[in-house]
């Protein structure tokens, strides 16, 4: 396979280095002519998004690494020193606290979009798949950073959630005290979560490229969730794509800033203005909103081992969605019943969010219950049974064709042009 | 378009939704109302009164300052409430904070320059307990960003105490306390009527002295409080601006599709 890549470039200078190294023949390849479906909704920005976030997030923890301590005892301090005494370090840090939280409402978004129009399914479940192992890592990394200003709930949060992991049988108390590097939270443990804090991105990263790269190879889903048919049903990524992500990733920082520059707090919790202190429980220990429903599936099961199970079982259980789900249909738009069932397990989602803010007791434990319930009901009994009763809406043709017959009239077309169903 | 805008809605709503009931947490049941004080600092674009951050740092060295700390300032950051550099000079001067240690190696006092930090009223945490009856009194810097309520909250303490209603036993060096959560807290109450006498000669009632402590250690907890409102306002109206730009090339661009 060896040999010169024969380069097109004009540039001597490009042509030169895309002869021997073909960067440039592939940055055209992959982002410039890249064939997308040319019916994307605005929903598609948010992958996008993602990534912005994520370059964001890394460039102002790499600047916050520099002023921080992580030490029991200085890292509190180094914080403030930050907010404080750095040239504008209270805009690094404000961006990168509140990064957090809008990379989670980005990829929640991002994965709705992924849910309600089927993107997850054949031959897009390895790109799902690793996109949930970028949730995950992306969770972890979130916990983790969580703990280094080393406030009360920062303290807390790392106390309980690393407590979880004791109840596994046998290997459990190991895991714990590997986590914590000790006996209890302490400095050992606020160091291996800073180094890991700082290493885990860049694995983001890397998956990330495999995720894209996953994504380059089967193409893009689109709203109706039907195959590309013809070059009429694309259009090249640069530039209609490039532009419609510039117009999101605009909105995007617009909505960002309002919360670092007017809202900077919103989303924490004072005790985490209180230093660390092992010797006093804050009265309620509440997780980062983003956490919120599965700290409720948590609290919703009275065994400890069962409800880890469920929590993290509700997350694992988005690798094995793609087989979950058996209708071959991909967008809701097409599948009247899934559509309503979709929202409804978003409803329940959000009301396990609202549940893990209040203290387990009277109508939230039994909101939480029903919700874990159903959430898990959605996954493992309606979509599996779904799939094989409900009756689909007639597909399009192809995705020009709707958009050339349907203007005004609904994506559906007319019956004799319609298949009853796409082969997925 | 319309089917897509009402899908963005439905997707934004519970996320906004889950916050607003994030950002009103419920006060621990047996906490007095929180009062609904006007603070010049908590609209948008609102800024701190100055005559106020000085007045309220007079209350703090007059009488907080006795047994709170604010380990997270230092006298330099008092330009940050309009006092000049020569003032801070003067005031850092008049208080007497460790200085290292002398020729022999022993700790040694000195006057504060404005680069030392605020004076702490006990040595460590431990001696601040020992005098007094066992409770530490909270460093200030933070303390209005760390309660649940802010800045009403620490107003609602200060002006909080009362008598006891009849029947409600108070412990032995305790004091009564409408706002405090469980109604006992160890700090008696700090300010009356009085207390101080502003140099710029403004009445100083209860009232007075607790809005403009209030309105100083708001500032102190949120030195950046405006700057970062006044940049805020430019990045977005950029923002803003930029989303409207390349809307328009997007509408521009796309106008040959067909869709």
């Amino acid at each position: 396979m060896a040999g010169l890549n024969k380069s097109d470039f004009a540039n001597p200078v490009i042509n030169w280095i895309d002869t021997r190294l073909p960067i440039f023949t592939m940055m055209q390849k992959e982002y410039g002519v890249f064939p997308t479906p040319k019916n994307f909704n605005y929903l598609w920005n948010f992958g996008a998004l993602a990534v912005v976030n994520l370059l964001i997030m890394i460039v102002t923890g790499i600047f916050l690494a520099m002023n921080y301590q992580p030490n029991t005892e200085l890292a509190f301090g180094s914080v403030q020193h930050i907010m404080r005494d750095v040239n504008y370090g209270w805009l690094i840090r404000y961006v990168h606290q509140n990064g957090a939280s809008m990379f989670f409402i980005v990829t929640y978004i991002h994965i709705f979009r992924g849910l309600y129009y089927g993107s997850y399914k054949a031959p897009r479940e390895l790109l799902w798949m690793l996109g949930v192992v970028i949730l995950l890592l992306m969770m972890a990394t979130a916990f983790m950073g969580y703990v280094l200003p080393w406030g009360q709930m920062s303290y807390w949060g790392a106390t309980v959630i690393t407590n979880l992991f004791s109840a596994f049988p046998v290997v459990g108390p190991h895991i714990v005290t590997l986590l914590w590097g000790g006996f209890s939270v302490d400095n050992p443990t606020l160091n291996r979560f800073f180094a890991l804090h700082y290493l885990l991105p860049f694995v983001l990263v890397g998956v990330i490229f495999l995720h894209v790269a996953a994504l380059h190879i089967t193409g893009s889903n689109n709203p109706l969730g039907i195959d590309v048919k013809s070059p009429q049903d694309t259009l090249p990524f640069h530039p209609y794509y490039t532009v419609k992500d510039s117009v999101g990733v605009c909105a995007f920082l617009a909505v960002f800033a309002a919360f670092v520059f007017f809202f900077p707090n919103l989303l924490g919790d004072p005790n985490n203005f209180i230093p660390a202190n092992p010797l006093q429980t804050p009265a309620d220990i509440v997780p980062e909103w983003y956490f919120l429903p599965y700290y409720a599936i948590l609290r919703s099961v009275p065994d400890k081992l069962l409800g880890v199970c469920m929590m993290f079982g509700s997350l694992l259980m988005l690798f094995v969605l793609p087989w979950l789900d058996t209708s071959r249909v991909r967008s809701a738009r097409f599948r009247p019943v899934f559509r309503i069932l979709i929202w409804v397990w978003v409803a329940a989602v959000v009301c396990l969010g609202i549940c893990g803010a209040h203290k387990p007791e009277g109508i939230w434990v039994i909101l939480s219950r029903l919700c874990t319930v159903y959430y898990y009901l959605h996954f493992l009994v309606i979509l599996p049974i779904l799939g094989k009763l409900e009756r689909p809406l007639p597909l399009p043709e192809s995705i020009s064709q709707p958009v050339l017959a349907g203007r005004g009239g609904g994506p559906l077309p007319g019956g004799a042009a319609a298949k009853p169903m796409e082969k997925a | 378009m319309r089917p897509l805008r009402s899908l963005l809605a439905g997707a934004i709503a519970p996320a906004l939704l889950a916050m607003t009931f994030l950002a009103s947490p419920a006060m621990a049941q047996d906490e007095g109302p929180l009062p609904h004080e006007y603070w010049s600092f908590e609209s948008l674009f609102g800024t701190f009164d100055q005559a106020a951050l000085q007045r309220g740092f007079q209350v703090y060295l007059n009488v907080c300052s006795n047994c709170h700390s604010m380990q997270y300032l230092h006298y330099r950051d008092l330009t940050g409430i309009g006092l000049t550099e020569d003032q801070i000079k003067g005031v850092a001067a008049s208080i007497t904070v460790p200085s290292g240690l002398d020729d022999q190696g022993n700790p040694k006092d000195g006057p504060a320059t404005p680069a030392s930090q605020f004076k702490s009223p006990f040595a460590n945490e431990a001696a601040a307990r020992a005098a007094n009856n066992g409770a530490a009194p909270p460093d200030l810097s933070l303390i209005v960003n760390a309660r649940e309520g802010g800045p009403n909250y620490v107003y609602g303490i200060l002006t909080g105490f009362a008598q006891a209603p009849a029947g409600f036993k108070v412990g032995e060096g305790l004091f009564y306390n409408k706002m405090f959560p469980g109604h006992q807290i160890h700090m008696p109450q700090p300010l009356q009527d009085g207390t101080v006498t502003y140099t710029d000669g403004t009445n100083s009632d209860l009232d007075q002295e607790a809005h403009d402590v209030v309105t100083f250690l708001s500032w102190a907890a949120n030195p950046e409080m405006v700057e970062r409102k006044q940049i805020g306002v430019r990045v977005i109206l950029f923002l803003v601006f930029m989303t409207g730009i390349t809307y328009a090339v997007k509408r521009k661009l796309w106008s040959d599709v067909h869709h």
